[in-house]
């Protein structure tokens, strides 16, 4: 089945209730990891709602469907949001979050929730993933594409390197890598830490076709989406450079990373009246 | 006892005729093909079989991303590379998700020989029994290792399979009676159990037969599953002959001997003794020379018997 394409606002629009949700369930739960949910919201938005990945909320494992892999499973709160408003599962799962019992674990688990494609939170294995998934595709001549979601503090893990190679051997033009490149992770400025900054260079010279896009312009996060799609004999990447916590920077201006943390009650009060 | 084919080479063998029927099999190699003999698949199907490089960690997820998309996927390096390079990938990759993959680690045990100790996977019976989903299944000889891969095959959750480098005996001449979980009497007795799997079978039957020479009965099990473990075979050796003695060419930490005993105590507990590698690594040499040095012959699995308490 195909699904449309939204307008830019409406996508922006869709973008704005993900972000709502990503905050109510994480300060509801009392723990998770909004700020590094908040960073990759536009490029999940305009990849579920922009017509971009195949799916079927409502038939998970139809064979042909696109996979979208989030490697920074420590997202899990925007991949349970927007799962929630295209109909996997319904809305009033989300405040379940964390608690025992629930399907919405800490981090994704594709066994209790259908439509997760990979149980993620080890860093650095989404990418190896997204291969077998692309090398699966061909093999079976589906149309199938994969996308996968890597945070940048993640590349450092040599693994992402050994899938981007094993990527450019087999020639998979299906398999998309979008980093969000927030800047940060768990201790501090990604560039102060391990700088891998320009990222993409480095996949060029891996043989990949490499794009470096603002990840929360919705226009340029599809147009960018469109080029992967349309290149053939090699696997594309798009640098998303994002923001940490966007939209919310001015209000966590004391702690720009707020990594793992989620907002108090009155902070999301206030960042809930930012986003209405 | 006629010399076998190593388990290794059955292994590669056996996977090369599941791919005639199974055609959503796939074999995935980190450049060890033909050590692990998946070359033999992989000449026969070269579409379904993709080398990525010396690069474990990612073989793993590569395997996880065919399996989650309907594959069932082998992959293969030396015991000691797989389990030791990549365990957080067959973690998280492929135990948790509880795939389709199947596991083969080669070149395991100190018999590998003159490549010396950073090549000799011997705790990777442990690593693999302490993922949860998996079945870990460690054959003696050619006919077992066909029909553990054939059983294998028909699986759809993880599994490992060791397989050795030597050449070993052959065990089962007449065919073997292969079922996943449960253990092989291969040797009738009443005064002792000796429970052995993968190349320590054959050393276990020479001691039984030098036990019975001094009028000791020895009943001995091939315990070619270690996950799940036989547990009414356990039982029915602790209450039938009293003792235990259990071969293993692997860590003691961990391997057959611990998940034996933690059956055995909690069933009917009895004397028992643990044949296997002591906490050390071993060193380059020939594998005859290493297996008598670090105590994996049937010498050994006699002065254990002789070393319990008497009945």
């Amino acid at each position: 089945m195909a699904t449309p394409r939204l307008s830019v606002a409406d996508i922006q629009t869709k973008a704005k209730q993900l972000r709502r949700d990503i905050i109510e369930c994480t300060t509801a739960a009392g723990s998770g990891h909004p700020t590094s949910s908040l960073s990759a919201t536009d490029i999940v938005a305009a990849l579920y709602y922009g017509g971009i990945l195949q799916y079927d909320a409502k038939n998970p494992h139809w064979p042909q469907r696109d996979r979208f892999i989030l490697s920074k499973g420590h997202a899990a709160p925007l991949l349970y949001a927007v799962m929630a408003e295209v109909g996997y599962f319904s809305r009033d799962l989300l405040p379940t979050l964390r608690q025992i019992g629930s399907v919405l674990e800490g981090h994704p688990n594709m066994r209790r929730l259908p439509g997760v494609e990979a149980s993620t939170g080890s860093l650095g294995q989404g990418l190896s993933i997204g291969v077998g998934c692309s090398l699966a595709a061909k093999l079976d001549g589906y149309p199938t594409r994969t996308y996968v979601v890597t945070g940048d503090g993640e590349m450092a893990e040599g693994q992402v390197w050994e899938a981007m190679m094993s990527a450019e051997k087999y020639k998979l033009d299906n398999l998309v890598c979008i980093v969000d490149q927030n800047g940060y992770q768990q201790t501090g400025a990604t560039k102060d830490v391990l700088d891998l900054k320009p990222l993409a260079p480095r996949f060029e010279a891996f043989g990949w076709f490499a794009q470096e896009i603002d990840g929360h312009d919705v226009g340029q996060v599809l147009a960018a989406l469109d080029k992967a799609a349309a290149t053939k004999g090699r696997p594309s990447a798009i640098v998303a450079r994002t923001v940490k916590g966007y939209p919310l920077q001015q209000m966590l201006a004391s702690d720009p990373n707020h990594h793992g943390k989620p907002l108090t009650k009155d902070e999301a009060t206030q960042a809930l009246a930012l986003l209405a | 006892m006629k010399m076998g084919k190593s388990v290794r080479e059955t292994f590669g063998i056996a996977l090369a005729q599941l791919g005639d029927t199974h055609k959503d099999l796939v074999v995935v190699d980190a450049d060890v093909h033909n050590s692990t003999r998946t070359e033999l698949f992989g000449k026969k199907y070269p579409d379904r079989f993709f080398n990525v490089g010396i690069a474990e960690s990612n073989m793993v997820g590569v395997a996880g991303g065919l399996a989650a998309s309907g594959k069932q996927a082998w992959l293969s390096s030396f015991a000691a590379f797989i389990m030791c390079n990549a365990y957080d990938q067959l973690r998280m990759s492929v135990a948790f998700p509880n795939l389709n993959v199947k596991v083969v680690g080669t070149h395991a045990g100190i018999s590998i020989g003159e490549d010396g100790p950073s090549q000799m996977g011997i705790e990777d019976v442990s690593l693999a029994c302490s993922l949860p989903n998996f079945t870990v299944v460690v054959p003696s000889d050619e006919p077992c290792t066909m029909k553990a891969v054939e059983a294998l095959g028909a699986l759809k959750t993880p599994a490992y399979l060791r397989a050795g480098r030597p050449n070993v005996p052959i065990l089962y001449e007449n065919g073997c009676d292969f079922q996943l979980g449960k253990a092989i009497q291969i040797r009738q007795g009443t005064d002792v159990t000796i429970i052995a799997n993968g190349l320590m079978v054959a050393p276990a039957l020479e001691a039984a037969e030098k036990l019975a020479a001094s009028g000791v009965q020895a009943r001995v099990l091939d315990m070619h599953t270690v996950k799940p473990i036989d547990e009414s075979a356990v039982s029915a050796a602790a209450k039938e002959t009293g003792r235990i003695v259990v071969a293993e060419e692997h860590m003691l930490h961990g391997g057959l001997g611990s998940v034996v005993a933690m059956s055995v105590v909690r069933q009917h507990p009895v004397p028992m003794r643990f044949v296997g590698v002591k906490d050390t690594f071993a060193e380059s040499g020939k594998p005859d020379e290493l297996l008598k040095k670090y105590g994996l012959t049937a010498d050994a699995i006699v002065a254990a018997v002789k070393d319990l308490p008497k009945k």
